[in-house]
């Protein structure tokens, strides 16, 4: 890890606020003027889904903080059964985070 | 997530736009509220955990109300991110906030309402309330839509900066194992978001992609690495799932 907030965190909470809500006004002001079918669209979701997936493979592989201290196969062992209760619930995702969450608490208990 | 999947058809619509409102006040008031409140205590817990105070935590839940990019932004302060690809990542992570706000607002406009207004309702639409307001559209007459929309939003975004609170302070009260799964909810919680709707060839090559390029290059260029693994990984899934590799043939008819 480097060293943590390197800038102010008012101003990277406010860039990051700024940044969010120009979507929302975008959106806002493209709306009826837009086919939101688009390949553009369809780019900006794909950019949107491989950053999102780099970033929880990221957080559950290798976390920072806290949850860096505990092993590897804890975190992926919790990670596995929320997918198996998400598999077999047919996609109740409140339950398979809430089991997945409760494995991480009860081995992290035990070990 | 589930309870979108129950059809509406069989309830009528509000009797006023008032109506409109409380009901989605209502109907927010379930599920909806459960899931997004977990995630905004796992985000409470997550500044904690960051060194930052409650109150940077509670600005920038009610500034941006859209995890994911708080939840990177967060990340990318801990790890010492350059200012601009933090900016960057959010932009991209938070870009499918337009679409969605795009794709609903047609529906909601009404004749003679100031469009300010339509600017200022877009801060709440987000994945939970563009899911809960679409689904209900055809049940509302067209001067109750925007009422529905606010009623619902407004329950989720009112009850947003009180979760991320409890989740801030559960952070150093409860036991460490606790305080662990806190900031175990989002990774998790995100991972199965992604397999909730995965009928598009693009889709799934770009989480392939993304999986494998993250880990990848945060060994290589770790300040840059998310939005090169988002430009690289979703560029290329773009690409080849508009090759016809992808597209359907009379392979998978």
């Amino acid at each position: 890890m480097t060293e943590p907030s390197l800038y102010s965190p008012v101003l990277m909470i406010t860039l990051a606020a700024v940044a969010t809500y120009a979507s929302r006004l975008l959106g806002t002001f493209l709306s009826g003027k837009i086919s939101t079918d688009s390949a553009v669209i369809e780019w900006i979701t794909c950019v949107t889904y491989a950053l999102l997936a780099g970033l929880v493979v990221r957080m559950i592989w290798l976390p920072i903080g806290a949850l860096a201290q505990t092993p590897d196969w804890m975190r992926l062992t919790a990670a596995a059964t929320g997918l198996i209760v998400f598999a077999i619930s047919r996609k109740n995702i409140g339950l398979a985070v809430l089991l997945g969450s409760l494995v991480l608490v009860a081995l992290t208990s035990l070990f | 997530m589930t309870a979108t999947e129950p059809p509406t058809t069989t309830s009528s619509a509000f009797a006023t736009p008032r109506a409109a409102f409380w009901g989605g006040v209502r109907e927010a008031a379930g599920v909806p509220v459960m899931v997004m409140g977990a995630s905004f205590v796992g985000f409470g817990s997550m500044i904690n955990d960051v060194g930052w105070s409650v109150w940077h935590g509670l600005y920038s839940t009610l500034s941006t109300w859209a995890l994911p990019g708080q939840v990177a932004m967060a990340e990318m302060a801990y790890t010492g991110a350059p200012l601009a690809a933090m900016v960057l990542a959010v932009v991209f992570i938070n870009a499918r906030l337009m679409p969605l706000v795009a794709s609903l607002l047609p529906h909601i406009r009404c004749p003679g309402v100031a469009p300010w207004k339509y600017y200022l309702a877009s801060m709440l639409i987000a994945a939970t309330s563009w899911v809960g307001t679409m689904r209900r559209l055809p049940d509302l007459k067209q001067d109750q839509r925007l009422s529905y929309l606010c009623g619902y939003g407004l329950l989720l975004y009112g009850l947003s900066p009180i979760a991320t609170t409890i989740g801030f302070y559960l952070a150093g009260q409860v036991p460490q194992p606790v305080t662990l799964a806190l900031m175990f909810l989002n990774p998790l919680y995100f991972l199965l978001l992604f397999l909730f709707d995965l009928h598009k060839p693009s889709k799934v090559l770009s989480l392939v992609f993304g999986a494998a390029l993250g880990p990848a290059l945060y060994l290589w260029v770790p300040n840059w690495r998310l939005i090169i693994t988002g430009l690289v990984g979703g560029t290329a899934a773009w690409w080849l799932a508009r090759t016809k590799l992808f597209k359907r043939g009379p392979h998978h008819d």
